[in-house]
C-alpha cells in the first residue's frame, strides 16, 4: 500500500481535469507506484468529478493498469507463439527459480512481480520480456538470470 | 496474375530531407495531395488495406472545422514489429506524413497513439517531435502533434476502440457507421492511418505517384515492410516489393523445411506448403499488415492454433457476445477434440461458429478469428485431432 497524497492533484494540474486526462493520470500513478490502489482510484474519481466505477472500469480494462499489488519491478514474459516456440518456458522456469515465485506472484519483499503477457513486438528476437518499460530480447536462461540478478542488486 | 518475384527495396528507412519534402507538400493543395494518393493506389499498411486517398478524400469533405489525424501506432498483431522499427529509425517521416495528411484533410491536430509496450521509445520520440515542431514552424505551417499511450490492450489497435481509449475510456469498439471520417476521435472527423502508411504517403509526395506505381502490382502498389519471424535463419524486418508468392518468400526466408506460413498474424491466414506457389502476398491473395511467421515440420499446428485462440480469448474486449463467448468456445472446443472428449466432427460445428462470428461480431477482432481458425483447421485437420 502507498499513500496517494498530493500526487493526483499534481497530475491533474499537469494533464487537466477532462475525461481524456484519465488515462495519462492512471498511467503516471502506475509508473510511480506500479499499481492502482482503491484509494488512488477513488481520489482520481473525486478530482476528475466522475464516478469511481468509471475509473475502475477503465483501469481494469487495461492489463498495464494493474489494480492488484505489484512489485517495484514487473517482469512480463511474452507468451505469444514465436516466444513460446523459442523457449519462453525455460525463461519462466529460470526466473521462478531465482525469485522463488510462480507466474502471477510477487516476491515477499515487493521487489518483483512475474507475469505472462501477449505479444510485445520482438518476435524476431524471441524470447523477449519487459521489465517495467524496458525490453530484453534474444534471451537464454543464462542471460535472463544475469539480468534478474542485476536488478536484485539495484 | 502478375508476379514480380521477390525484390528487396529501401525506401521506408531511406534518410530524407524532411524539410524539403514537407515544403513541397505544403505548396500542394488539399485536392492535389489527395489526387496524388489516389493515383498512387496506396492502401493502408496496417492490414485492412483501405485506399488512403479515399480515406483522406472523405475526411476532407466533412465541413466540421475541427478534424484530427490519428497515427495508429498500437502495433499489437502477433508477429508484427515493423512500426516500432519505423518509429525508432525514421520518426521524422511519420510526423511528416501526419502533417501532409493534415494538410490534405484540413486538420491542425495530430495524435500518435503508441502502444504501452513501446513506451521505452518515448523519451527519444519526444526529442524528435520537438525538432519536428520547430521545423514546420520555420516552414510557416501550423500543425501540432501529441502522443497518447496505450496500456496493454490489443483491441485498441481497432480504430474506434483506439478513439475510446484516447478519450479516457475502456477500449471498446463502436458500431460503424458512422465511420471515423465522419465521427472519429472526440466524435470529430478523423483520418486514422497506420505508421507505415503515413511514411509511405511522405514517400509518395517525395517521389511522386508515377514513380511509386513502378513498384508492386495493380492491386498492391508499392513496397511494404515485412516482419519475419518463426522458423527462419534470418528473422527481422525487410522491405519488399509487393506481389511475390509465398513460395518465393519461403525460398528467401525459409529454413528448408517450412510447412506453413501464417500471413497477417493471429488474425490472418495460414498458408500450407501445397499452396505456397499459387498464393500471392498482397491484396489479390493473402493481405498482411506485415506479419510473416514461418513454421517448420517440427511444429505442432495444434499448438499454434491453441496459442492464437488463447490470445484472442484474453484480448477480446468482452463487449459483444459472439466474440467473447465465441473465442472461449473455439478454445475449449479444440481442447476437447484433442483430448478425445468430443468427436472430430465437432470441428465442423466450430467452423460454423467461426462463420457466425465473422458476421455477428461487432469489430474486426471477432470477425477475423475465423481466418486463422478455418485456415489452420482446414489445412491441418489431422494435427488438430490426433
Amino acid at each position: 500500500m502507498y499513500q496517494v497524497g498530493d500526487l493526483v492533484k499534481e497530475l491533474s494540474d499537469k494533464h487537466g481535469h477532462a475525461r481524456e486526462s484519465l488515462m495519462p493520470i492512471l498511467q503516471a500513478i502506475v509508473q510511480k507506484h506500479n499499481y492502482l490502489t482503491d484509494e488512488a482510484m477513488v481520489e482520481v474519481a473525486r478530482v476528475l468529478d466522475i464516478s469511481a466505477a468509471e475509473v475502475y472500469g477503465t483501469a481494469s480494462f487495461y492489463t498495464f493498469l494493474d489494480t492488484q499489488e505489484k512489485g517495484k519491478y514487473v517482469i512480463r514474459v511474452c507468451k505469444t507463439i514465436t516466444c513460446s516456440m523459442k523457449g519462453k518456458s525455460d525463461i519462466i522456469h529460470t526466473i521462478e527459480e531465482i525469485l522463488k515465485i510462480k507466474v502471477g506472484e510477487t516476491t515477499p519483499d515487493k521487489q518483483f512481480s512475474l507475469i505472462e503477457t501477449n505479444c510485445i513486438g520482438w518476435c524476431h528476437k524471441a524470447p523477449a520480456i519487459l521489465i517495467n518499460e524496458l525490453p530484453y530480447t534474444e534471451l537464454t536462461p543464462e542471460k535472463v538470470s544475469e539480468i534478474i540478478k542485476d536488478y536484485m542488486q539495484k | 496474375m502478375e508476379n514480380k518475384g521477390l525484390t528487396k527495396v529501401d525506401l521506408i528507412f531511406e534518410k530524407i530531407d524532411s524539410h524539403e519534402v514537407l515544403a513541397k507538400g505544403f505548396k500542394m493543395s488539399s485536392d492535389e495531395i489527395i489526387q496524388e494518393m489516389l493515383d498512387s493506389g496506396l492502401k493502408g499498411r496496417g492490414g485492412a488495406g483501405f485506399p488512403t486517398g479515399m480515406k483522406w478524400k472523405f475526411t476532407a469533405a466533412e465541413k466540421n472545422p475541427e478534424k484530427y489525424i490519428v497515427c495508429n501506432a498500437d502495433e499489437g498483431e502477433p508477429g508484427t514489429f515493423k512500426d516500432r522499427e519505423i518509429l525508432d529509425r525514421v520518426s521524422n517521416k511519420v510526423h511528416g506524413g501526419m502533417a501532409i495528411a493534415g494538410k490534405a484533410i484540413g486538420a491542425k491536430k495530430g495524435i500518435v497513439y503508441l502502444r504501452g509496450e513501446y513506451s521505452y521509445l518515448l523519451p527519444k520520440l519526444m526529442i524528435e517531435l520537438e525538432s519536428f515542431h520547430k521545423m514546420i514552424n520555420e516552414i510557416g505551417y501550423d500543425f501540432n502533434i501529441e502522443y497518447r499511450m496505450g496500456s496493454g490492450a490489443y483491441i485498441c489497435g481497432e480504430e474506434s476502440a483506439l478513439f475510446e481509449s484516447i478519450e479516457g475510456k475502456r477500449g471498446e469498439p463502436r458500431n460503424k457507421p458512422p465511420y471515423p471520417t465522419v465521427s472519429g476521435v472526440f466524435h470529430k472527423p478523423t483520418s486514422i492511418n497506420n505508421v507505415e502508411t503515413l511514411v509511405t504517403a511522405m514517400m509518395i509526395i517525395q517521389h511522386g505517384a508515377k514513380n511509386f506505381i513502378q513498384y508492386g502490382t495493380k492491386d498492391s502498389r508499392g513496397s511494404k515492410v515485412f516482419s519475419v519471424s518463426g522458423d527462419t535463419p534470418t528473422p527481422g524486418i525487410f522491405e519488399l516489393e509487393l506481389g511475390m508468392t509465398v513460395q518465393q518468400f519461403v525460398n528467401e526466408f525459409g529454413d528448408g523445411d517450412t510447412k506453413a506460413v501464417q500471413v497477417g498474424g493471429a488474425s490472418g491466414f495460414c498458408v500450407p506448403r501445397k499452396k505456397f506457389a499459387e498464393t500471392i502476398i498482397g491484396f489479390e491473395g493473402v493481405p498482411t499488415g506485415g506479419s510473416m511467421k514461418l513454421f517448420n515440420s517440427s511444429r505442432s499446428m495444434y499448438n499454434v492454433l491453441h496459442n492464437y485462440l488463447d490470445f484472442f480469448t484474453e484480448e477480446s474486449c468482452g463487449q459483444c457476445t459472439p466474440c467473447r463467448v465465441g473465442c472461449q468456445q473455439l478454445l475449449l472446443g479444440v481442447e476437447k477434440v484433442k483430448k478425445g472428449e468430443a468427436a472430430s466432427t465437432y470441428l465442423n460445428e466450430l467452423m460454423k461458429l467461426a462463420d457466425t462470428m465473422k458476421i455477428a461480431a461487432k469489430c474486426g477482432l471477432g470477425q477475423s478469428v475465423g481466418n486463422a481458425f478455418k485456415s489452420i483447421v482446414g489445412n491441418f485437420k489431422e494435427e488438430i485431432i490426433y
